[in-house]
């Protein structure tokens, strides 16, 4: 059952990367290119998955769109992970009156919604994907901080802990050396639901407006563009697209966790 | 020269409305190359002495001296003194070795305390020394490569044990060693403790509620009730004439362990 999860996941986000990586390549039409007379197009050939209402090649846009949903995971995750985890790892092991700064500071991020930082952001900087992913990354950290407190608080708990300290190994030396490969695991499958969040949440500043220009193919455009009464089908492909990434970066994660754990290797 | 002196020493922990006393005025001189045993129940403050002693925890009172210099977690040097010469074996090894490391990096981890740097006795090679002290404690050096959970619980304090001696420690403190582990490899890993404590000249200090183990490896006892040292003395002397009725009934409440 648990293999079985794993294997969807690992299908689900390779089908992702794998269009990703074709994209780069190899698209059937230009994505970019508009062909008035073949607007709505059903899907056939040769659009196999149809046209939108430029005549833009519907499988070409997917396959690009792959590649900005991977970019936004990624960028947002790394943001977040790179700023929360240190700042959560330092709160988890001492300092009480830091660790309340962070906290509260952790708690006012956390009320300010994704969207509207990015509406923020798209103000300042202007609407794309990058802004986007920032935005997305910085409504992340509070999530990442907690987690890595939490999960550094159990370790330092830990007896192996104490021995470090007996022997007089410095503190950043304990939070490299036990602290975080200790915590991975636990940040390991935050980083995978995160991934999947964010790339939920780009599709929906997309929808809204807020990240990629048109010209720019992402799945959250494509179902901003799609035009429910001339052809839905076109809304349900990039949803599916969304909903298929999503669900395996989910699954994915559990898998990570499973992974990285080097007493869970008997069991396998 | 005495290695440690607790003079009037109480840890309080908790605000001023709900505080727990888990020492309260204790008295104590350890002095080099003895062994001590500290008995008692548990709740009786024995970890926390222990903790006192690997410089973990301060006292809310009273003075505690490291070879007859006053001990304060805040003053660097005093501190570099004992992290250097004091080293700990834990009651669980399951908790005490970090799962995510080999058995190689485990041991080697004290050598790689700057604080030793000042020592002019510090094995220098840490791979020999790891291969030195893991053959000390009766462990295979394919032990290196491996993880912690590859190995059985007396195994494991093995290779705490080993971890603890690699800096060539003056002081090994111990807290319930054998407690957590089935009583079939209890007696080797008592064995090894009181062969390893002879053949490097430590002074000893276990914590334990098992007055058996005490009597095997110790040759002074103190006995704690509620945080106070209720009696103290030569191990025989104590076994077999205590002065305190809790003694008493400790050691009629234990069957003895034959080694």
């Amino acid at each position: 059952m648990k293999k079985l999860t794993v294997i969807i996941g690992l299908v689900c986000s390779g089908l992702v990367v794998v269009a990703a990586l074709v994209s780069l390549v190899w698209t059937p039409f230009d994505p970019r290119k508009v062909d008035g007379p073949a607007r709505f197009a059903p899907p056939g050939w040769p659009h196999v998955l149809g046209t939108d209402a430029f005549g833009i090649d519907t499988a070409s846009r997917l396959l690009v769109g792959a590649q900005t949903t991977l970019l936004v995971g990624v960028v947002a995750v790394a943001l977040a992970a790179v700023i929360g985890v240190p700042l959560g790892v330092f709160v988890g092991m001492g300092h009480r009156i830091a660790g309340e700064v962070v906290a509260r500071a952790s708690d006012i991020l956390f009320a300010l919604p994704a969207l509207l930082l990015a509406i923020l952001l798209a103000a300042a900087l202007g609407a794309s994907v990058t802004t986007a992913a920032v935005a997305i990354g910085i409504a992340t950290i509070p999530v990442f901080q907690r987690m890595a407190r939490a999960a550094t608080l159990t370790v330092m708990s830990q007896d192996y802990i104490l021995a470090a300290q007996v022997s007089g190994i410095p503190g950043g030396v304990i939070a490299i050396r036990h602290v975080l490969p200790n915590i991975t695991p636990v940040l390991g499958v935050q980083a995978a639901a995160s991934f999947s969040m964010a790339i939920l949440a780009e599709a929906g500043l997309s929808y809204l407006g807020l990240s990629a220009p048109q010209s720019t193919p992402t799945w959250g455009r494509m179902l901003h563009d799609a035009n429910l009464y001339a052809a839905p089908i076109q809304a349900v492909i990039p949803g599916v697209a969304i909903a298929v990434a999503v669900l395996g970066f989910n699954l994915l994660g559990d898998g990570v966790r499973d992974y990285l754990d080097p007493r869970m290797k008997e069991l396998r | 020269m005495s290695v440690f002196g607790l003079n009037d020493v109480s840890v309080r922990f908790g605000g001023r409305r709900r505080s727990v006393e888990a020492l309260r005025g204790v008295d104590l001189v350890i002095e080099e190359h003895e062994r001590w045993g500290i008995v008692g129940e548990s709740g009786s403050g024995k970890t926390t002495l222990l903790k006192l002693l690997a410089g973990l925890e301060a006292p809310t009172s009273g003075s505690l001296t490291f070879f007859d210099a006053a001990l304060d977690l805040r003053r660097r040097e005093t501190m570099a003194k004992l992290r250097s010469s004091v080293q700990m074996v834990f009651q669980d090894p399951r908790g005490s070795l970090d799962p995510r490391m080999t058995i190689a990096d485990i041991v080697a981890e004290p050598l790689r305390s700057p604080l030793l740097r000042g020592r002019g006795d510090v094995p220098r090679d840490r791979a020999a020394r790891v291969d030195e002290v893991l053959e000390a404690v009766g462990l295979d050096r394919s032990a290196k490569s491996l993880y912690p959970h590859e190995f059985s619980g007396g195994q494991r304090q093995r290779i705490a044990l080993a971890r603890a001696l690699a800096p060539r420690p003056k002081i090994l403190l111990a807290d319930e060693p054998v407690s957590a582990l089935d009583v079939s490899v209890r007696a080797h890993v008592l064995n090894l403790v009181n062969d390893l404590v002879d053949s490097m000249g430590l002074t000893l200090v276990m914590v334990t509620h098992d007055l058996a183990v005490v009597r095997h490896t110790c040759d002074h006892v103190g006995v704690l009730r509620h945080g106070q040292l209720v009696e103290v003395g030569a191990t025989g002397e104590v076994m077999d004439h205590p002065r305190q009725a809790y003694t008493k009934e400790l050691i009629n409440a234990v069957a003895r362990l034959d080694v």
